[in-house]
């Protein structure tokens, strides 16, 4: 699985550390949004056929192929449901995260 | 100066002139009265292939504006031109482009705005977008309008300012009018205007994510650094100003251009073409012993603060002329300028003389009067703070 590239973003000190006008290097990003999520999608190994509609509708691409079915990378899904609404085979379910 | 060919043209044509000479990249423009001709020429001159640009037709302003855009942050030195609506229709392009530092080079043909519709002359579409960001300069004649052009790209692209500069011109008085001007030699712009070089774009070898948005921890940063570029450029269209001179034989005054203010006790204040004439006013006041001068603001953005405080330390009245309102209040030239006089630095008396919208006309005669009524007011004689110039009726107040 690819994952995006996290690198840690330095608060500038000084006005001259901003870049000119909001701009930045690309290929990377500077925060997980797994805190984002409200529902978290759970994938029933049994009921997946592995029809792969899911990894391709996911908005965020953070949908993988793995052992000839599907997983989530965690670290960036926003829980927005669509793969669940999607899957033909019920074989994903969005449950309530449990935040402290 | 050196090997300058001398042309009748118009102000739109001196205008694709100064683009031309300016070795543009890229040219995204919308056709719009009265600016029509200089999109008219320079898409000839691509076509014949004097300018070695690519001419991007657009189904709009918004998209112009947007397109040029797109092409400055790949680092291309960029062109647009438009008027009045089309400049309020790319409004919310014009706060993008200065956000993201682009330093495109847009012509503005000043127009009215509607309702009522009409396609004459005012200052209400530029000065209505004090606030977007862009270095505003209000041009007098063709050469000007040519020359800044050029400097207009030399200072934008300058890297502590990277800002977008915006050229105005009269719609009509000055576009369509022709007069004999100086096109400069191509091999002297280029020492004048190197080519653009930033390392502020997207590239292969170093690609960029452009545009970002900002939390509120860092949005007042980014305004900020836009802030102090825009009061750096000063320093910036000063030198350009001086450097043009050296090359070309003619300076402008930077900020602003004084003319007989001196001895002066009473001021006018203009923009743009409306000085010529106020200046052969100012001759004939002169011949007649009164001792009034007249200061043209070329640039509103940024604004010429330590200039207009230093006329005020030595006049005893300033008038403002403005072809604009900010209904409910008053004319935006004379608001800035009675902030810029706000303290020890303030003379006796500022009136604010408003008029010339949608075309009419302003004579040498109602300028004549704009003086007398400042020296009246200078000795005493009560005063109204905003006075409309030439109504062709008389107003309600006065009806029997």
């Amino acid at each position: 699985m690819i994952k995006p590239t996290l690198r840690n973003y330095k608060r500038p000190v000084y006005i001259t550390d901003y870049p000119t006008g909001p701009n930045c290097e690309s290929g990377h990003l500077v925060d997980k949004n797994s805190g984002w999520r409200t529902f978290r999608p759970t994938i029933n190994l049994d009921l997946c056929k592995g029809c792969l509609r899911c990894y391709l509708l996911c908005p965020d691409g953070v949908i993988f192929k793995s052992n000839s079915k599907v997983d989530v990378d965690y670290d960036f899904c926003k829980g927005c449901g669509i793969c669940a609404h999607e899957c033909k085979f019920k074989a994903i379910t969005m449950t309530k995260e449990d935040k402290e | 100066m050196k090997y300058e060919e001398k042309m009748f043209v118009s102000g739109n044509e001196a205008v694709a002139l100064g683009v031309c000479l300016s070795r543009p990249h890229v040219i995204s423009a919308y056709p719009i009265t009265p600016q029509t001709v200089v999109v008219e020429r320079l898409s000839e001159l691509v076509e014949d292939g004097s300018i070695d640009a690519d001419f991007m037709h657009v189904e709009s302003e918004h998209s112009a504006l947007s397109a040029a855009m797109g092409s400055s942050a790949v680092g291309a030195r960029t062109f647009t031109a438009t008027s009045s609506q089309g400049l309020l229709y790319m409004a919310e392009c014009l706060h993008y482009a200065s956000g993201g530092r682009f330093p495109i080079v847009m012509m503005n043909a000043n127009r009215s705005l509607a309702l009522p519709w009409s396609i004459y002359g005012d200052l209400r579409d530029s000065l209505s977008l004090l606030d977007s960001g862009w270095i505003q300069v209000y041009v007098e004649d063709a050469q000007e309008a040519l020359d800044m052009i050029i400097q207009g790209y030399k200072i934008a692209e300058h890297k502590e300012v990277l800002t977008p500069f915006m050229v105005n011109l009269d719609g009509f008085v000055l576009t369509h009018t022709y007069e004999l001007v100086q096109v400069p030699n191509q091999q002297e712009v280029d020492h004048f205007l190197p080519p653009f070089e930033t390392v502020n774009k997207m590239a292969l070898d170093a690609p960029k994510s452009l545009g970002f948005s900002s939390t509120p921890q860092d949005n007042l940063e980014f305004k900020y650094q836009q802030h102090m570029a825009m009061m750096k450029s000063i320093e910036i269209i000063e030198a350009s100003d001086r450097e043009f001179g050296q090359r070309f034989g003619r300076t402008y005054g930077g900020m602003v251009d004084a003319y007989k203010c001196e001895d002066a006790d009473a001021v006018l204040i203009t923009l743009g073409s409306i000085t010529g004439t106020a200046r052969i006013v100012i001759d004939q006041l002169r011949e007649e012993g009164l001792k009034v001068g007249l200061f043209k603001i070329r640039y509103m953005r940024p604004f010429p603060v330590n200039e207009i405080r230093e006329l005020g330390r030595k006049v005893k009245a300033i008038g403002v002329l403005d072809k604009d309102i900010s209904f409910g209040y008053e004319g935006t030239i004379f608001t800035n300028v009675n902030s810029a006089l706000v303290g020890p630095d303030s003379p006796k008396v500022t009136m604010n003389f408003v008029g010339g919208f949608g075309g009419r006309n302003i004579s040498k005669a109602e300028i004549a009067k704009m003086f007398h009524d400042l020296l009246f007011a200078m000795k005493g004689k009560p005063y109204d703070r905003v006075n409309f110039v030439n109504l062709g009726v008389k107003t309600n107040e006065i009806r029997k």
